[in-house]
């Protein structure tokens, strides 16, 4: 079972570096299609909404401090609060909801 | 060779705010990681080649199911397409005669942070700017990544259940933004996260593993969006700054 943790670090790493590395070593001219690009400009806001909700709420011990988490992420992004802000506060909203409730 | 030095100093200062953030950011995904059930090492060791956070969290729930390696490699490919994008963009902002290796060592540390400074440097980029910025910020999201496996088993279990959602946090932090900007990146983000709930409710296809759920969902909505919404490319390069 152990070795096959690495055979996973591996093929993470591989893939990684590679959708990194073909790009910058062969794509000297842009992009022109119009539909591909516009495809791989939505895909990150498509994939991190699709990975944090629902699971932000199965990775805290108790559904509604995971809601008010959030809720707060939302509401400080849209307020312009940075990225290590907005990861810090949610963390504390957590924290403060679950002496409250759990 | 004066002026490779003055970039790498330049990026050294630039990187060590993107290092903090790493460092308490990676920390949440070594929790994530200590869950997957792997060890400090591994955790370390994956960090440190990635380099990716989306990738990272994606890449540790996949060892806890034990998923297929195929269905690793799929879903990197998927939660990272967007650094193909920003390796394009970077591509188009180094010098045309800038050589392989250069390139090569680049590519290794493209992150949203890193993509961000990189690109926001005034003309073209010299490679020493990115080697400065990688050398504070790859320790730093390595070392968090540690820790937070190892502080995992002491912390007391309200700390950890409330770190857990120091990574959703911070996606929220990218994707948030965009979408007070531009409508349609905020119909999706709705649209996304009320499919994934579905899926993950509904009888039959909730029974497809979260990583497949993942692929499936992000490249039949992207697909719809980019077939529906096609980019402009000023503002593409106005929403990736």
């Amino acid at each position: 079972m152990n070795y096959k943790v690495y055979i996973y670090i591996f093929v993470m790493a591989a893939v990684i570096y590679l959708i990194r590395l073909l790009p910058l070593t062969l794509i000297r001219k842009k992009i022109t299609n119009k539909t591909f690009k516009s495809f791989l400009f939505y895909v990150p806001y498509v994939t991190l909404a699709v990975m944090t909700f629902p699971a932000i709420l199965e990775a805290t011990d108790s559904v509604w401090s995971g809601l008010a988490a959030l809720i707060a992420g939302i509401l400080l992004s849209y307020f312009g609060v940075s990225l290590f802000g907005v990861a810090v506060c949610s963390c504390a909203v957590v924290f403060v909801i679950e002496l409250i409730i759990v | 060779m004066n002026q490779n030095s003055k970039w790498y100093k330049k990026g050294l200062r630039d990187g060590i705010p993107i290092a903090l953030g790493y460092f308490a950011v990676s920390f949440t995904l070594g929790i994530v990681a200590k869950n997957a059930g792997l060890s400090a090492f591994q955790a370390i060791l994956a960090a440190a080649l990635t380099n990716a956070s989306a990738g990272g969290y994606a890449g540790f729930t996949l060892i806890s199911e034990n998923a297929s390696f195929l269905e690793m490699a799929i879903t990197q490919f998927i939660v990272n397409a967007r650094y193909l994008l920003m390796a394009a963009a970077l591509s188009q902002k180094l010098a045309p005669k800038t050589s392989t290796l250069h390139r090569s060592l680049i590519a290794f540390d493209v992150t949203d942070e890193i993509f961000g400074i990189s690109i926001g440097v005034k003309g073209t980029l010299n490679p020493f700017y990115n080697y400065g910025a990688m050398t504070v910020s790859i320790p730093c999201w390595a070392a968090g990544t540690g820790l937070g496996v190892l502080m995992g088993n002491i912390l007391p279990q309200s700390l950890v259940s409330a770190l857990s959602v120091g990574l959703y946090g911070m996606f929220l932090a990218i994707i948030i933004p965009p979408a007070r900007k531009n409508k349609v990146i905020a119909g999706l983000v709705i649209i996304s996260m009320a499919l994934s709930f579905a899926f993950s409710k509904l009888p039959l296809i909730s029974g497809i593993s979260s990583g497949m759920r993942i692929i499936i969902l992000t490249v039949l909505i992207s697909l719809a969006a980019a077939v529906l919404f096609p980019v402009k490319d000023e503002e593409q390069s106005t929403d990736e700054l």
